[in-house]
C-alpha cells in the first residue's frame, strides 16, 4: 500500500503547541477554557472514579494520517517495554478498572501486543483495541487478528472517517479505504459487528477537515446504510469524535489558514452540559514510558497528571490520583463542543 | 478589508441589538426551519446550499458548504445541488424568452 502523506508534525515540542493555543484570540478577547470553567464554578476540574485504563503501547503505525494527534507513523520507534507493560498489568490487577483501552500507533504492531492482552484478559470487564483496520491487511502475520480478538472477546474500535474512498484516502492515505473494507469483511466473517453476535465492532468517525462532526446518530444511520448496501458490511455503533487542535491537525489548521475560525467554532460551541461526561474524569492515560496523563491528548502535549507523585505508573497511587486536578488548556474546547467528544464518542 | 468579511458571520446574532423583538422571532423561526420534520435536517441542508448559490450570499455559501460536509454529502452531490440552482436561474432567464417573443410578436406587423 502506498502512503499518500508522509509528513510528521512540524511541532517537535509540545510547549510550542501550547504557546500557539494560548496566543491570539485567547490572549485578548476570547475566554479561555479555564475561564469558562470558572464561570460555571467547575474550575479546577476534578476527577470521578477511575474506570478506564487507556494505554498507548507505542507510536509506530503502518499509516501516517493527516489528522493524527499522536504523530504516529512507520518510522516512530517509541514502544513500551515488557517491564512497563508488567507495571501496567500490576496496576490493572490491583485496582478496580472496568476497561482497558489499548491504543497506539497501531498497537497490533507491538511485538508484545498479544502477550499483553493475554495478561489482562481476565482482569477487567472489557478490553478495547483501537485498530486502524489496514494493519490486518498489511501483512500475512496480521490476517489472524480477528480470531485473536475474538478469542479474548475484545471490543474492536476502528477508525473509518467516511463510507467512500475519496474522503477516507485524503485523510488516511491512498488505498486505506479499500484495505479497510477488506479488514471489515474479515471481522464480520468471524462475527464482529453482526446482529446475531456479541462481538462488538464500533467505528470511529472524525471529520475530514476543519469542521465539527454532525449529530452522531444521523451519521451512524448514513454509515450503516451505505456500508451495508455497497459492501455488505455491518457494525455496532458509530462514535463521532471531534478533531482536537494539536499535532498534525494543528499543522493543517495553521497551514490552511483555518486555525482561528476553527478555534472560534470550538469556543462558540462550548457546551457546559458536556463537562460532567468528559473522558478525563474517569480515564487514566498511560504512555509508552509509563507516565500518566488525564487523557491521550494531554499525553501528546506532555501534560502529565498533576498528582503529588512523579506521575509514573511505578508509583501509582489511587488516592493521590483521586485528589488530583485535571490539567486543562485550550485544546479541551474540542471535547466540550456541541454534543461533546471523547474516545467513546459524544458525551451529551 | 473586503465588503464581506467571513468573520462577520459571528456577529449575525447582533442584528437583534437594534430590534430585539423581530430579531428574536427571526432566529427562533430560523432555528425551527432547519430542524428535521417532514424534510430531514440533512435534506434541508442541501436545499439551503443550493439556495445560497442562487441568492449568492457569501455567508450562506460558507455556512452551508460546511454544513453539507458535516452532514456527509459528497463533493459530487454538493456540486449537483449548485447545478440545480444554476439550472433554475438559467431557466428563469430563458423562460422569459417567451415574454420577449410575446411582446415582439404583438408589436410586429
Amino acid at each position: 500500500m502506498t502512503v499518500k502523506q508522509f509528513k510528521y508534525s512540524t511541532f517537535k515540542d509540545p510547549q510550542s503547541q501550547l504557546k500557539w493555543l494560548n496566543k491570539g484570540m485567547f490572549a485578548s478577547e476570547e475566554k479561555t477554557f479555564n475561564e469558562n470553567l470558572k464561570d460555571l464554578k467547575k474550575y479546577p476540574l476534578k476527577p470521578d472514579q477511575l474506570e478506564i485504563f487507556q494505554v498507548n503501547i507505542g507510536y509506530q503505525c503502518n499509516q501516517t494520517c493527516s489528522h493524527c494527534h499522536v504523530d504516529a507513523g512507520p518510522h516512530r520507534t517509541e514502544m513500551m517495554t515488557k517491564e512497563v507493560m508488567g507495571m501496567c498489568v500490576d496496576v490493572i490487577r490491583n485496582n478496580n478498572f472496568k476497561t482497558v483501552d489499548i491504543t497506539g500507533g497501531a498497537p497490533e504492531m507491538h511485538k508484545l501486543f498479544r502477550w499483553f492482552v493475554e495478561q489482562i484478559s481476565d482482569l477487567v470487564d472489557e478490553i478495547i483495541v483501537r485498530s486502524n483496520l489496514t494493519i490486518i491487511e498489511s501483512n500475512k502475520k496480521y490476517h489472524d487478528l480477528p480470531y485473536f480478538f475474538k478469542s479474548h472477546n475484545i471490543r474492536v474500535v476502528s477508525s473509518l472517517p467516511y463510507f467512500e474512498k475519496k474522503r477516507t484516502d485524503s485523510q488516511r492515505g491512498e488505498g486505506v479505504f479499500s484495505n479497510s473494507i477488506k479488514a471489515l469483511k474479515r471481522l464480520n466473517q468471524v462475527g464482529y459487528g453482526k446482529s446475531d453476535s456479541d462481538l462488538i465492532l464500533d467505528l470511529v468517525y472524525n471529520p475530514s477537515g476543519a469542521f465539527l462532526p454532525d449529530n452522531q446518530e444521523n451519521l451512524e444511520v448514513s454509515f450503516k446504510r451505505n456500508l451495508l448496501t455497497n459492501f455488505n458490511i455491518e457494525f455496532n455503533s458509530l462514535l463521532a469524535i471531534t478533531n482536537l487542535p494539536i499535532s498534525r491537525f494543528l499543522d493543517f489548521l495553521i497551514e490552511s489558514d483555518n486555525y482561528e475560525d476553527y478555534m472560534y467554532k470550538l469556543s462558540d460551541s462550548f457546551n457546559p452540559a458536556a463537562i460532567n461526561g468528559l473522558m478525563c474524569k474517569n480515564t487514566l492515560s498511560v504512555d509508552w514510558q509509563g507516565y500518566m496523563y488525564d487523557c491521550d491528548f494531554n499525553q501528546m502535549l506532555k501534560l502529565r497528571t498533576a498528582d503529588k507523585g512523579d506521575s509514573h505508573i511505578s508509583n501509582f497511587n489511587a488516592n493521590q490520583l483521586a485528589d488530583r486536578t485535571i490539567v486543562t488548556n485550550q485544546h479541551c474546547f474540542g471535547c466540550t463542543a456541541g454534543e461533546g467528544s471523547s474516545c467513546q464518542g459524544v458525551v451529551v | 478589508m473586503s465588503y464581506y468579511e467571513s468573520k462577520d458571520v459571528r456577529k449575525f446574532g447582533k442584528i437583534s441589538d437594534w430590534q430585539k423583538t423581530l430579531g428574536d422571532k427571526f432566529f427562533s423561526w430560523y432555528g425551527e426551519v432547519f430542524k428535521s420534520s417532514a424534510l430531514s435536517a440533512k435534506e434541508k441542508s442541501i436545499i439551503a446550499l443550493a439556495v445560497s448559490h442562487a441568492v449568492q450570499c457569501p455567508y450562506c455559501i460558507d455556512a452551508y458548504t460546511e454544513d453539507a460536509l458535516k452532514k456527509g454529502y459528497t463533493e459530487e452531490q454538493m456540486m449537483e445541488a449548485v447545478h440545480v440552482a444554476g439550472a433554475i436561474r438559467g431557466g428563469a432567464t430563458m423562460v422569459h424568452g417567451v415574454q420577449m417573443m410575446n411582446k415582439a410578436q404583438k408589436l410586429s406587423m
